[in-house]
């Protein structure tokens, strides 16, 4: 495959930030077929359109999902992307590689594929980006057999699960993110690869309010860290920050103010105005707290979460389509996650919001649809989840309630001659 | 031995799931799990995290431009060979984070990264503009109504220094989506680029029968626009296929998505929307989604100049004018969407008025408000 005139994609390789198209070029000394990537990419700037054909099914024995077939539109002009699969593989938790690990999949996928890759797919996979139908099953095996990694997920099923650094490098993690993950990577390995759901389910798993996987926008369930007793204060580490001897921020931001001022910085930003000084010494009324973790943010050094630590769950979360974009609804405030009895709280939750949406979310209906559907009412009995001032913002303004019949003295059968021998018509 | 396509199912492997996270992790950080006491950022892109063991970890993180080859990744395992003991990760944003144990090993490798052009720039912390999270545009995805890897590189030539520096009020998280799918964050950052389309689909009627579940195209619109209907196709025979109502069409796309018979994208027609003021985090205000302020920029490939020039004005705009630890939709929220529209000199139109479902709770019911250039 030869190399074709560029000229719209050669200007992509100026600039400071590192060129896509520099990485592609460099790519195609060994591995040609890019040289017909950067050229369809080249017809696609020219006409201001995708070159892509709609859909495409293929896949791998025994699995439902995993990859996603793509054919172009111009095989005759750019016959190295005439087939241009992705083959989704589930990374392993919070992105952490061995460089052997790499190298092997690298040399596998140059001789399987085209080269190209995303690190990483949003959902987390890493991706294998374009190779041909009949390289699937041969890298599937050398995949499995020689590098003992598993595809992703893809369809209507459980994605692939992602969480944020957690306790591998965070100081703030209220859980054990990683363990979680792989934990229920693991054990819905059947949910993953086989789609048996009406529409797809994503899992996502933080440390802690900041929500560094970004779970509560991206994920149907997300688990986000927290704590229920008080935040650690060490008030020799405040006076440093008072001092100046204390970066605030943990120095990242520099730009706004050279000198800290906690009554502004601290205080007044906080949300519920649960804290105050006391001469040198910092108050927080912890019953008040929300755990939004500002102060913390501000204050690494000197406030650190709670012992008690666990989760809450909010679920729902998804993207415009169908009815509207929806972030993740608190269903539960606090379970603790403890990797010794495998997660047995989480697993109960999904497994009974699994039971219900399996059974009456429609086609192609996301969770938090079919929650917005039946009502979040309806959801909280099914999941056996009693009903708290927690689960809303603020309570309904309009007075259209249901009852059910048997929360009703007398219920709901009535006889109109019995009405009329006390009110006439 | 290998794959045997007359015995596929000798010898299959299955349900194994990701490599475990324990056996990637450097030295440090198996030692330091769960211990870590607090963290400093040294200067822009370099993190200091410290145990309770006494123990530092250094991590020095770079831009990646995402869609990357396999030798560029084994130019990434290069450096993590020779300065972080074979260990390296990638962040949930896609920067590549490199890790040693000590502080005298991290010049040596900000040297190392520094001498290999621009592919490693060093930054991505604190109040930043760190990297773009985005998706496959024209290099994979058929419903796009713009192109990903390219808006992102003209946007981030242009925010580079922000990325190097620390100097904005808080983070803000760029964010691209070439549909209103909107696989990844665009509905949370705090300046979001959208592909979009102004023309509804063409219905291929030689096509859709033999293409399409039209029940599923109907059931994909939002708004009702899609109907089944008997037409002719080009040769005279009545066959059944839809019809879209144009005028409660609103462009998305999703009945493409349904049916391949339904395509939509255009050369004029399709361009960008600019969404601003979403975030995810819990700190102070809780999350919020993206709005939507300019409803749309052109496709202009290579360089995209009108979409370069709209996230840099509103981005400054906020940098000049927000407080300490405000992010966008803080700042917009506080100073109101007025003054925002005012001050970014971004001319206010029907578009960004609401009138989905849910609309009226976005419409202004009190007599709060600003007099702004906008009144006459």
């Amino acid at each position: 495959m030869p190399k074709h005139d560029t000229p719209l994609m050669d200007e992509l390789e100026k600039g400071p930030w590192p060129s896509f198209v520099s990485d592609l070029k460099r790519q195609a000394e060994k591995s040609p077929q890019c040289w017909d990537i950067v050229g369809q990419m080249e017809l696609s700037y020219k006409d201001r359109m995708t070159h892509w054909k709609h859909g495409g099914i293929v896949g791998v024995f025994g699995y439902g999902g995993g990859i996603v077939g793509r054919y172009s539109d111009v095989p005759d002009k750019f016959p190295g992307v005439a087939h241009f699969h992705t083959v989704r593989l589930n990374q392993p938790s919070s992105k952490f590689y061995r460089t052997d690990l790499l190298r092997k999949l690298c040399d596998l996928w140059e001789k399987r594929g085209s080269g190209m890759t995303n690190l990483h797919g949003s959902t987390g996979d890493l991706i294998l980006l374009g190779t041909k139908t009949e390289e699937l099953e041969p890298l599937f095996y050398e995949l499995t057999h020689d590098l003992e990694w598993d595809l992703g997920g893809s369809g209507s099923n459980l994605r692939t699960p992602a969480c944020c650094i957690g306790k591998a490098r965070c100081e703030w993690a209220c859980y054990d993110t990683q363990a979680a993950c792989y934990a229920m990577t693991m054990k819905y390995q059947d949910e993953i690869h086989r789609p048996a759901f009406p529409y797809k389910f994503k899992f996502k798993f933080s440390g802690c309010a900041n929500d560094c996987v970004a779970a509560l926008a991206r994920s149907d369930l997300s688990a986000i860290g927290t704590w229920r007793d008080n935040i650690r204060i060490d008030q020799a580490e405040v006076k440093n920050y008072l001092s100046g001897a204390n970066k605030a921020n943990g120095g990242g931001t520099p730009a706004k103010g050279d000198k800290f001022d906690i009554q502004k910085e601290v205080i007044d930003l906080c949300p519920t105005g649960c804290m105050w000084m006391e001469g040198d010494t910092l108050k927080i009324d912890d019953a008040e707290c929300t755990r939004c973790m500002h102060c913390l943010n501000v204050m690494p050094k000197a406030l650190r979460p709670g012992l008690d630590q666990g989760a809450s769950l909010l679920m729902g979360a998804k993207a415009p389509i169908l009815d509207g974009a929806q972030l993740g609804t608190l269903i539960v405030p606090f379970i603790k996650m403890d990797p010794e009895n495998e997660f047995e709280e989480l697993v109960d939750v999904i497994e009974k919001c699994w039971d219900y949406w399996m059974e009456n979310g429609k086609n192609r209906e996301r969770l938090g649809e079919t929650i917005q559907r039946v009502g979040l009412p309806t959801f909280l009995r099914v999941m056996e989840i009693e009903p708290i001032p927690q689960h809303v913002r603020e309570p309904r303004s309009n007075p259209y309630v249901f009852w059910r019949e048997e929360e009703v003295e007398g219920g709901w059968q009535r006889d109109i001659k019995e009405f009329r021998k006390k009110h006439a018509q | 031995m290998g794959y045997d396509p007359e015995n596929p199912m000798k010898d299959r492997i299955t349900d194994i799931g990701p490599p475990h996270y324990e056996k990637m992790f450097p030295q440090v950080i198996k030692d330091n799990y769960g211990k870590w006491l607090y963290h400093e950022i040294v200067k822009p892109g370099v993190l200091k995290h410290v145990s309770e063991t006494g123990a530092e970890c250094y991590t020095v993180r770079v831009g990646c431009a995402r869609l990357v080859s396999v030798e560029y990744i084994r130019e990434v395992c290069d450096i993590a060979d020779k300065h972080c003991d074979g260990s390296v990760r990638w962040t949930t944003r896609n920067n590549v984070e490199f890790m040693v144990d000590a502080e005298s090993k991290v010049q040596p490798l900000l040297d190392d990264l520094a001498s290999r052009g621009n592919k490693f720039p060093v930054g991505g912390t604190g109040a930043c503009v760190s990297n773009v999270v985005h998706t496959q545009g024209w290099i994979h995805c058929h419903t796009p109504a713009t192109d990903a890897s390219g808006v992102v590189k003209a946007v981030m030539d242009e925010l580079f220094d922000h990325f190097t520096n620390m100097d904005l009020p808080a983070k803000c998280k760029v964010a691209l989506a070439c549909c209103l799918n909107m696989c990844g964050a665009v509905h949370c950052s705090d300046i979001a680029i959208l592909g979009i389309h102004r023309k509804p689909p063409m219905v291929d009627h030689d096509a859709i029968t033999g293409l399409c579940e039209i029940p599923l195209a109907i059931a994909s619109c939002p708004l009702g626009a899609v109907k089944p209907a008997t037409v002719k196709d080009s040769s005279g025979k009545e066959i059944k296929s839809v019809k879209v109502n144009a005028e409660r069409c609103m462009f998305c796309g999703n009945c493409y998505t349904m049916c391949p018979a339904m395509p939509l994208a255009d050369p004029e027609g399709s361009g960008i929307a600019i969404l601003v003021g979403g975030k995810v985090s819990n700190t102070r205000s809780g999350p919020t989604f993206s709005k939507l302020v300019i409803p749309f920029l052109p496709n202009t490939p290579p360089r995209w100049p009108e979409t370069v020039a709209a996230v840099k004005k509103i981005l400054e705009a906020w940098a000049a004018n927000a407080r300490k630890y405000e992010r966008v939709g803080e700042w917009a929220e506080r100073i109101g969407w007025e003054k925002f529209f005012e001050i970014t000199e971004i001319p206010f139109t029907d578009k960004s008025i609401d009138d989905y479902r849910l609309a009226y709770d976005t419409w202004r019911t009190t007599t709060q408000f600003k007099f702004t250039s906008h009144i006459k």
